[in-house]
């Protein structure tokens, strides 16, 4: 049996009890969607946007449960970080609402379960909702997205954020998605943000014990005008595991947002995010950090679409690739003609911790104004020699010195992370990340 | 405590070092001088353990210790330092944690319990007044954004706080002006001591009015042409290189001792 008919069988079983499954609107997308994916296939390096990361294999994947992790442990190693914060858990790709600890919210603020949402008011999410799918079974679909049309068949729950205008949530609100026992897991989050709202919000992906498994993941957040939107995210999954996963932001007129994605994990793991500067004067920073070793497959898609003027755009992407792993990124800038006096940078830069490591980065600049400032470059390269001279010459072991360089490069990633506990939070699972990874052999 | 023998190496092929004999005893201060591209630095990096240079001929004895075979960590634990002419940056490692790792690593080596934060930088602050650096220095990447002079500074401050045995210090004075040139200078008068030695490399003799060593040694086309004692110094000045190392040919041909007669 081909996965295709594997997941044919499986939308038969599980679509008649997916939360909403009665709402018509809902119980169509997802039919589409499951549709399209099974027409589409999983996309090959044939279709542009998979030009360095198949998913061919896809085909013949063979999911198996996650061998169960307590999540209660998973979760006390967090929130022992950052402990005022807003917390809500995902087990298995459903909210656990005794893991969950919303905390005390301004007025005007609402966090929760897509599920919960869907049951008690649907409108309030159908509009939302619908237009997350946009890409995928809408009318602009394009080659490629048959993992986003996967995830609307499937998606059961995530986090749905609300916040009116002006509302601002000091603390970061955490969604932690754990695996307990299932193979695949599909999140839909949707994070609405009216004018002038504030708030920060961390993705996180934890590792489970190692199984083959498959995540996908898709964030729709829509920014109202002048609002400050901070969105995190920390993939850890383990070394089997699939994730695949999109982030989706439309900016009103002033509105700010920053994305932090920080892919430590997965066997393979395929982040887009794409971003719309829809009103003027709009500012995004996209930055990212992503390490591989093993035969991990890591790959970062970005679009940022300045469609009005006045809109401001960095971006920064930095990869640590080790043994044979392979590190994409592919940065998209869209200049709209309309978009004059846009400022867009993008930066990408590599370090290569093997001979065998493989980095591919590409740039893409699309510009239809003609005042505009873009520019973009990118380097791979390896660690510096002299540096690691300079310290050894210090006292500092080899193994040491290699280590603290490779963390040096990687911080300046972290650096850009404005909310403190998010920051404190990012360091703390790079250091213990590179801990595992680097050879210290000589170390105490 | 150290002696070189007939050191020959190379880096991608082309000789740099042709045969350079040294011996150094415990409280000696040496001085290197040369012309540009004479091999000055490369065999200040070689005694520290840089290993992009290809050492093809001799051998470096220093403390009955085969030097050369000791990987660059483990001559600095064991007393060695190389103040760098360019001193490297490091962003993203902040100095302050720079200097508490070196420190310990050094007392590691020695048996001595490692210092905790508190106490390592009381150390450095004092240190760090000795050599006129602003506290600002301990929480800035290593020799990031820092000038000239600062980095210069930077690595008096480094040999104070790892109190080495065998100190190089390769052009420690270029790029400094003359009140920079005189805090680091009494920061090398101060570690001047019966049981540690130092060679200075320098290109002028302005540093040697100050750190006054007890043998001049000219380093020319990767060998040591002459050697003499403070007044050589003093006679390249006034007559540059070009004078000096034709006038004893002799010198190259059999090994110079780095002992006055």
């Amino acid at each position: 049996m081909s996965t295709i008919e594997f997941w044919l069988a499986e939308h038969r079983r599980q679509s008649p009890d997916l939360p909403g499954a009665k709402l018509p609107w809902l119980a169509a997308l997802r039919a589409r969607a499951i549709t399209r994916f099974a027409e589409a296939g999983w996309p090959t390096r044939r279709e542009e946007n998979w030009h360095h990361t198949s998913l061919e294999f896809m085909q013949r994947f063979v999911l198996a449960g996650a061998a169960h992790t307590a999540p209660q442990s998973v979760l006390r190693t967090l929130q022992r970080t950052d402990s005022d914060a807003h917390w809500l858990v995902f087990v298995d790709g459903r909210y656990a609402p005794d893991l969950s600890a919303i905390g005390a919210l301004p007025a005007g603020a609402h966090i929760g379960s897509l599920a919960d949402a869907l049951a008690q008011d649907a409108e309030q999410v159908k509009v939302a909702f619908a237009e997350s799918c946009n890409g995928d079974i809408g009318e602009e679909g394009e080659a490629g997205d048959s993992p986003a049309a996967l995830n609307t068949a499937f998606a059961a729950d995530g986090a749905w954020i609300h916040l009116a205008s002006g509302v601002v949530v000091d603390q970061p609100i955490h969604i932690v998605c754990i695996f307990a026992g299932t193979s695949h897991r599909h999140l839909r989050h949707l994070i609405c943000a009216e004018a002038g709202a504030r708030v920060s919000v961390a993705e996180h992906y934890p590792a489970n014990e190692a199984a083959p498994t498959l995540t996908t993941a898709i964030t729709r957040i829509k920014a109202g005008a002048d609002s400050r939107i901070e969105h995190f995210k920390l993939q850890q999954e383990n070394r089997l595991a699939i994730h695949l996963a999109g982030i989706d932001v439309e900016q009103a007129r002033g509105a700010r947002f920053a994305s932090h994605s920080l892919s430590f994990g997965a066997r393979l793991a395929r982040t887009d995010i794409h971003t719309r500067l829809a009103g003027e004067g709009a500012e995004a920073l996209l930055n990212g950090l992503y390490c591989a070793d093993g035969e991990t497959h890591v790959d970062h898609h970005t679009r940022i679409e300045h469609a009005k003027p006045l809109g401001l755009s960095r971006e920064y992407y930095r990869g640590l690739l080790a043994g044979h792993a392979h590190g994409v990124f592919a940065g998209r800038i869209i200049v709209a003609p309309d978009a004059q006096q846009t400022d867009a940078l993008q930066r990408c830069d590599s370090l290569l911790l093997s001979p065998f490591a493989k980095s591919d980065t590409r740039p893409e600049l699309e510009i239809h104004a003609d005042d505009v400032k873009c520019a973009h470059g990118a380097t791979v390269g390896q660690l510096d020699e002299e540096a690691q001279f300079y310290l050894r010459s210090r006292g500092i072991n080899a193994a040491e010195a290699r280590q603290w360089l490779t963390y040096a490069f990687a911080s300046t990633a972290l650096e850009r992370i404005a909310s403190a506990p998010l920051q404190e939070l990012a360091c703390v699972a790079l250091r213990a990340l590179l801990h595992e990874t680097t050879e210290s052999g000589d170390k105490p | 405590m150290l002696h070189i023998n007939n050191l020959h190496a190379s880096i991608n092929g082309s000789p740099i070092l042709r045969g350079v004999n040294l011996e150094i005893r415990d409280g000696e201060v040496h001085a290197i001088m040369g012309p540009n591209g004479s091999g000055k630095s490369t065999l200040a990096q070689i005694l520290a353990g840089r290993e992009s240079y290809q050492v093809d001929q001799g051998s470096v004895l220093w403390n009955g210790l085969d030097l050369l075979s000791l990987p660059a960590e483990e001559r600095a634990r064991n007393g060695l330092f190389l103040a760098f002419q360019y001193p490297v940056e490091i962003p993203g490692v902040s100095n302050a944690y720079f200097l508490k790792a070196a420190m310990n690593a050094m007392r590691r080596q020695q048996g001595l319990a490692e210092l905790d934060a508190m106490d390592c930088l009381a150390r450095i602050k004092t240190e760090m007044a000795a050599v006129g650096m602003k506290e600002e220095f301990l929480y800035r990447s290593v020799n990031t954004g820092f000038s000239g002079g600062e980095k210069k500074r930077n690595e008096v401050l480094q040999m104070l706080l790892l109190e080495p045995t065998l100190a190089i210090l390769d052009e420690t004075d270029s790029g400094l002006d003359i009140d920079a040139l005189k805090t680091v200078s009494e920061g090398i008068n101060r570690l001047r001591s019966p049981t540690r030695s130092m060679i200075v490399i320098t290109h002028y003799q302005r540093l040697l009015d100050t750190i006054v060593p007890d043998h001049v040694h000219v380093l020319s086309q990767g060998r040591i042409v002459r050697s003499g004692g403070r007044e050589l110094a003093l006679e390249i000045e006034a007559n540059g290189y070009a004078g000096i190392a034709t006038s004893d040919a002799s010198a190259t041909a059999g090994p110079v001792t780095g002992i006055a007669p």
